[in-house]
């Protein structure tokens, strides 16, 4: 018995421990060299012009504007588009669906669309989007070959499909940490179904709604494989822009039927397509930089969000 | 009585909602739940359309080309032996379809990867959920999270202009790009996959078994390695069927790192080319109904397949564990 109240000696296990901790931090250590080899060499060519200034001389010189502004543009409708499905088929699911069959085959496809390889949206998009709705509507309204090639409204549609798991996800697991209780309470006060969900759930589930349309905004800004086919382009002079007159009054819009630069599809291109990589290597860095930099902006906003939000409801 | 109590006062004496519900208020009712469930409806309607699409113009590959020759052609040589080929070259003159060295080629990138992330995974995801200082650990799921969302364009071109290089002068591979390059870039997209889902798997295993493990004298070593990995089986291995279908799937990486030549071999300094890599590349410069671009899309109902039985197994391995961990 006496030997019990010594103090344990486990060498194999202390070694062990202390392997573990060593391969964590070396897996830090790998990520942040990764991380300070992108800033070091990206920063020396960022600079007010090198984001607001187009491409020049094939691309070896100027900046990346176009390629900024068709991510802008790719996601602003991507988010248009997922949003709403999303956020509207998640109350569906969680709050007016009963526990059937057809509910627990949705839950289940959601969660696989979550792991098909984004280069299958692709195919999806090339086949769907642009074959047959786009093919469908030229012949239906006569338009020639105007809907029926790759374009920025089918990339933002497929980036839609691909992120509609993520806001459906997250906008379920907000609307499930609603307490039961305040449902209650609403009901009880006379609020009918829709005056509960508007007045008393989606307030709450607010900033785990918004969670998931940033963590979507992330995740389209950075995908490549499934626009390589869909629009994404070399290099193109003019933004997607076209005015938009009504009488006399124009304004400039996003022009969902042309082509797109796409930051993602840039840096892609510079690296393995460049006519001159030694020229173009900063340009390469400085635009990873940016990605980088905005996809983490987005994710850390997400975080801090997702933390706040779980901290407010008492889960932490 | 100040304004906000007279406010409550004249609305609780007479409640809209006193009454009976009104018609029209049950007719809007009914009309937002019809809204609501479209949009749920709609939501499927377009998880089935993805199926209905790579299905419908994938099968036409098969059409022209028989389910036999995406696996291997023959060829009779000039002497008049028959040979069978294992070969992708899709459009030379006298195409050949095999999808062999393709699949081949992903399992080359996958399984390394795969091997490499599990064992700085699992160890990560131990780190967090046993041994990390949990006010650490705050800090650093989400700092591991974070890396989870570095574009893997990012990671291809990192692979390409720094990490190709640094493995040509320390191991001198046969390929500058090679399978083994793709694989390390591959594991830092999988590693924080899972390192996060077997943090959830450790952190879901009951504070009580470690209780009584301590109280049986064991030392925390012991109480991890003999009582939480073997309860937290299950979850740890539904993590790395979930990583290993990412490895599978992924693009970028493999398109920029692998070297991209449809090689059929077991030697990992090499270059492959993998079944992503394949539609990525070829899918832009195909003519569009060509027995080529049939077979591309059945390419991609091979992967979908693939990735859907893993995500599948590992759905079910979790939704078992769920239910063995509530006591």
């Amino acid at each position: 018995m006496l030997a019990l109240h010594k103090k344990k000696r486990d060498f194999v296990g202390t070694i062990s421990i202390w392997i573990v901790r060593i391969m964590f931090f070396s897996l830090v250590l790998a990520l942040l060299l990764l991380l300070g080899k992108i800033v070091a060499q990206g920063i020396g060519t960022i600079s007010f012009e090198f984001i607001f200034d187009d491409p020049k001389n094939n691309m070896t010189e100027g900046g990346i504007w176009p390629a900024i502004f068709g991510t802008i543009a790719v996601t602003f409708i991507m988010i248009l588009l997922a949003v709403p499905l999303g956020v509207c088929s998640a109350i569906y699911l969680n709050e007016y669906a009963k526990d059937s069959f057809f509910t627990r085959i949705i839950r289940t496809s959601i969660n696989n669309l979550a792991g098909i390889p984004s280069i299958v949206f692709g195919l999806f998009g090339l086949g769907f989007f642009i074959l047959f709705i786009g093919r469908g509507m030229d012949e239906v309204l006569e338009t020639g070959l105007l809907f029926g090639q790759p374009a920025l409204i089918w990339a933002s549609a497929t980036l839609a499909v691909l992120v509609l798991p993520i806001v459906i996800v997250s906008t379920l697991e907000a609307l499930n940490s609603v307490p039961k209780s305040h449902r209650d309470a609403s009901y009880g006060l006379g609020a009918t179904k829709w005056q509960t969900i508007k007045n008393v759930v989606l307030p709450q589930a607010r900033p785990g709604i918004l969670t998931g349309t940033i963590l979507a905004i992330s995740r389209g800004a950075g995908e490549t494989a499934p626009i390589l086919f869909l629009g994404a382009a070399f290099f193109l002079p003019n933004l997607p822009v076209t005015d938009l007159c009504i009488g006399d009054y124009c304004i400039p819009m996003i022009n969902p039927a042309k082509q797109f630069m796409y930051l993602a599809y840039h840096i892609f291109i510079l690296a393995t397509q460049s006519s001159n990589p030694t020229k173009t290597l900063p340009i390469q860095y400085g635009s990873t930089l940016v990605l980088i930099v905005l996809t983490f902006l987005l994710n850390i906003t997400a975080i801090i969000f997702r933390y706040r939000f779980r901290k407010s409801l008492g889960r932490l | 009585m100040n304004e906000q109590e007279q406010e409550f006062y004249s609305r609780s004496t007479d409640s809209k909602y006193g009454k009976k519900i009104h018609k029209f208020t049950r007719t809007k009712e009914s009309l937002i739940k019809l809204f609501f469930t479209l949009n749920g409806v709609a939501a499927l309607i377009f998880i089935i359309l993805i199926f209905i699409f790579l299905f419908k113009e994938g099968f036409r590959a098969l059409e022209h080309i028989g389910l036999l020759d995406f696996l291997y052609s023959s060829r009779t040589a000039a002497d008049g032996t028959t040979k069978t080929i294992f070969e992708w070259y899709p459009t030379s003159d006298d195409p050949r379809f095999s999808l062999v060295p393709l699949i081949l080629g992903t399992l080359m990138t996958a399984i390394p990867a795969t091997i490499i992330s599990t064992i700085f995974g699992v160890a990560a995801g131990i780190y967090l959920s046993e041994v990390a200082n949990p006010k650490w650990k705050e800090f650093l799921k989400p700092l591991i999270e974070l890396f989870a969302g570095i574009p893997t364009v990012v990671i291809g071109f990192i692979m390409l202009v720094i990490g190709a290089s640094f493995f040509n002068d320390l191991l001198h591979p046969d390929n500058r790009l090679n399978a083994f390059v793709a694989s390390i870039g591959l594991s830092f997209v999988i590693i924080p996959v899972i390192a996060s889902l077997t943090e959830d798997a450790l952190h879901s295993i009951p504070n009580d078994l470690r209780m009584a493990s301590y109280g049986l004298g064991a030392t925390k070593w012991q109480t991890i390695s003999k009582v939480i990995l073997p309860a937290a089986f299950s979850g740890v291995s539904a993590s790395i069927i979930l990583g290993f279908g990412r490895a599978i799937g992924e693009t970028m990486i493999v398109l920029m790192a692998a070297g991209n030549a449809a090689n059929i071999t077991s030697n990992i300094f090499l270059s492959v080319r993998t079944m992503t890599a394949t539609i990525a590349a070829e899918m832009g410069e195909v003519s569009q109904g060509s027995d080529h671009y049939y077979s591309l899309f059945f390419i991609g109902i091979v992967l979908f397949t693939i990735t859907f039985i893993l995500n599948l197994i590992a759905e079910i391995i979790i939704n078992k564990m769920r239910k063995k961990n509530t006591f």
